[in-house]
């Protein structure tokens, strides 16, 4: 039915908890989601990440309930549940603005899944599970407080309680943290992690923040235009990219564009301005198709004695355990170098207006299409 | 321009400031003041036509207001539903059957009933099964209610979606989310949050049809509200009587206008 075929989870003898197939979302002419296929498996934390408009809002909607795929099939736990309303699904949803009753204190919001089941279970019941969750959120005593009287990071909080007193099968979280600062941000999301692990709830968690999926996640799909272009564990993700898209949105890299000349097995080289700049095949590419060598910052080499690339540092910003240096060749341009505080101390800083050498290995670059 | 100014609300509220404070007076003349008294309040709260007139101007206000709050949120919540040029075309009827002068409400609400009474008169004539005449259908308490009531409704309709349109989508994509069917969403979300502007909307109803002359006029058949009464009686000039009424009426609407503004300015809290 689908012909793409992505790198799926782990080899394990589990069935999904939760499938895409080629599950399309059309708003009259926008297409939001393209024919995403993906298989969720349980236990897992996954995440989307892509930039504004991608349409990773749009395929957890899918997955809760609020939008029916315009073609192709939703399942969860191998059921097909296009047209099964929110209400009867066995997911939760942490929303973005959290989207805690007003009307309601944090025992009454929290409590509000248990509430709905039916027959009713016994008020010492919820009571006991409301207290267990807010313990485990690190919200002891908050039951009877309002809403607006607690900071963003608590509410966060009461927003995550509310979802998790269910036991869901799977946990959606919509940019949770987009609304804390730099600091809550981080300390969420160490919370969370650990909570996902203790919990053991598989966790589908929508952002736009590569730094907040590469460190929490198992998987990362990487989104654009509404489709998916990679599937893959952080580290591969960041070593591996099978594209220009990816290698430039999951970390930083240099971008060095030329022709390809030759391929010989896994490597490649490209004609730079330079002189042929070897690296390895990223993904299919065809000798004479304009080309990019992708290289990371810190898989740069930076001395003041020799190297291939004389270049002139132009800038310098300390990151505090690295040093960004912006440094300039006169054929290839502007690009990046990240060295370490180690490098440092054994080297020298280099000052801007330096004259220094550059270099780095053919298998830390990688030849990727431009696209 | 301040003295300007000063002049408008000079002229704006020095009548009705006359008024209350001739309520008040002991003499007999309504325009010249003769001491401090409650006496003209008692002596109208003693009339029986009054007391008669005031029964049915609050008979016909609280129906009319509870009739246009249950109907006018169920029509707001309808047209929530509703997109592109039908939902326009509705949001402009109901604005322009607001603007629409009462004079034009009463007269056109006037025929609307009579024909139709014209028309249903016979035939319940036809078919009534019992000995003796059959009921007519005539103008009275039921046709003010319903004149009222529709109006009423343009009130609560427009308030009410003002306060819909102020909620969060995902309040109610929050409660589906945590398992309460549409209905519970309604009950235990949707109602609650838009309730303030439900009993905003009732409030003004309740005042706009105590206060109403024009469509009262014309609809009301031999009933009498209050404001009838006091238009007929003013024919026999103005007494103290007559200004307590006025003053009276005046204290309620703005105690409910005032109540009605406390619930819109209501935010957050449930
Ligand atoms: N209800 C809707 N009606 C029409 N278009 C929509 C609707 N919802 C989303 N879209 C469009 O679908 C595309 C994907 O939207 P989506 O909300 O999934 O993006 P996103 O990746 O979550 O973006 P962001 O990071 O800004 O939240 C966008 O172009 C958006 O404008
Ligand atoms: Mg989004």
């Amino acid at each position: 039915m689908h012909s793409t075929a992505y790198p799926q989870a782990p080899a394990s003898d589990q069935n999904p908890i939760a499938e895409f197939r080629a599950a399309s979302k059309h708003y009259g002419e926008v297409v939001a989601a393209d024919a995403i296929s993906l298989s969720i498996m349980p236990g897992e934390f996954l995440s989307f990440l892509g930039p504004s408009g991608c349409g990773k809002t749009t395929a957890l909607r899918m997955l809760a309930g609020f939008e029916a795929p315009t073609s192709g099939e939703m399942l969860l736990d191998g059921v097909r549940v296009n047209d099964l309303p929110p209400h009867k699904r066995p997911v939760n949803m942490v929303f973005q603005h959290y989207a805690l009753f007003p009307h309601m204190n944090v025992a009454d919001n929290i409590s509000y899944g248990l509430r709905q089941q039916r027959p009713k279970p016994a008020a010492a019941f919820v009571a006991q599970k409301v207290a267990e969750t807010l313990e485990r959120v690190r919200l002891p005593g908050f039951d009877t407080r309002r809403i607006w009287e607690m900071s963003g990071g608590q509410q966060q909080r009461v927003a995550l309680a509310r979802a998790l007193i269910n036991q869901p099968k799977i946990l959606l979280l919509d940019e949770p943290m987009a609304a804390l600062d730099r600091k809550l941000r981080r300390e969420m999301q160490i919370e969370l992690q650990s909570l996902q692990r203790a919990l053991g709830i598989t966790f589908v968690l929508v952002t736009h923040d590569q730094e907040e999926a590469l460190s929490m996640s198992d998987r990362i799909c990487i989104m654009r235009a509404g489709r998916i272009v990679q599937i893959g564990a952080p580290r591969d993700l960041y070593d591996a990219p099978n594209s220009r898209y990816v290698a430039d949105f999951v970390g930083k890299s240099n971008f060095f564009e030329g022709t390809l000349s030759s391929v010989s097995g896994l490597m490649g080289a490209v004609d730079l301005p330079t002189g042929p700049g070897r690296g390895r095949l990223g993904q299919d590419v065809a000798v004479g198709r304009k080309v990019s060598l992708s290289v990371r910052p810190e898989q740069i080499y930076l001395s003041p004695t020799g190297g291939a690339f004389a270049v002139q540092v132009r800038n310098r910003i300390f990151l505090g355990e690295h040093t960004e240096y912006l440094v300039n060749n006169p054929s290839l341009g502007d690009f990046l170098v990240l060295v370490s505080r180690q490098t440092e101390a054994t080297l020298g800083a280099f000052d801007p207006g330096q004259d220094a050498f550059a270099d780095w290995t053919p298998e830390a670059a990688l030849i990727l299409n431009n696209d | 321009m301040r003295i300007y100014a000063a002049a408008v609300y000079l002229f704006l509220y020095i009548p009705i400031g006359i008024i209350a404070l001739f309520s008040f007076s002991a003499g007999r003349n309504a325009s010249e003041f003769a001491g401090f008294s409650l006496k003209w309040y008692g002596i109208a709260l003693h009339n029986p036509f009054v007391v008669e007139a005031l029964r049915t101007s609050f008979t016909v206000a609280a129906s009319s207001a509870i009739l246009a709050a249950v109907f006018g949120t169920m029509a707001a919540l309808a047209l929530q539903g509703m997109t592109g040029r039908i939902k326009v075309l509705f949001d402009a009827l109901i604005y322009i059957a607001v603007m629409i002068p009462g004079i034009v409400i009463g007269i056109s609400t006037l025929i609307a009933i009579v024909t139709v009474f014209g028309w249903l008169n016979p035939l319940i004539a036809a078919v009534w099964p019992w000995d003796g005449p059959a009921p007519q259908l005539a103008m009275g308490l039921g046709s003010l209610i319903a004149a009222h009531t529709l109006f009423n409704m343009a009130l609560v309709i427009i308030i009410v979606r003002a306060r819909i349109a102020g909620m969060d989508r995902s309040f109610t994509e929050a409660s589906a989310d945590l398992y309460a069917t549409p209905f519970g969403t309604f009950r235990q979300i949707t109602l609650p949050l838009i309730l303030p502007g439900i009993l905003a909307g009732f409030l003004l109803s309740f005042t706009f049809s105590f206060d109403d002359f024009i469509i009262a006029f014309f609809v009301a058949g031999a009933n009498t509200t209050l404001p009838i009464y006091v238009f007929s009686s003013i024919r026999r000039g103005v007494t103290p009587e007559i200004n307590a009424i006025g003053t009276m009426v005046l204290t309620l609407s703005l105690i409910l206008l005032v109540t009605a503004q406390g619930f819109l300015q209501r935010k957050r809290k449930g």
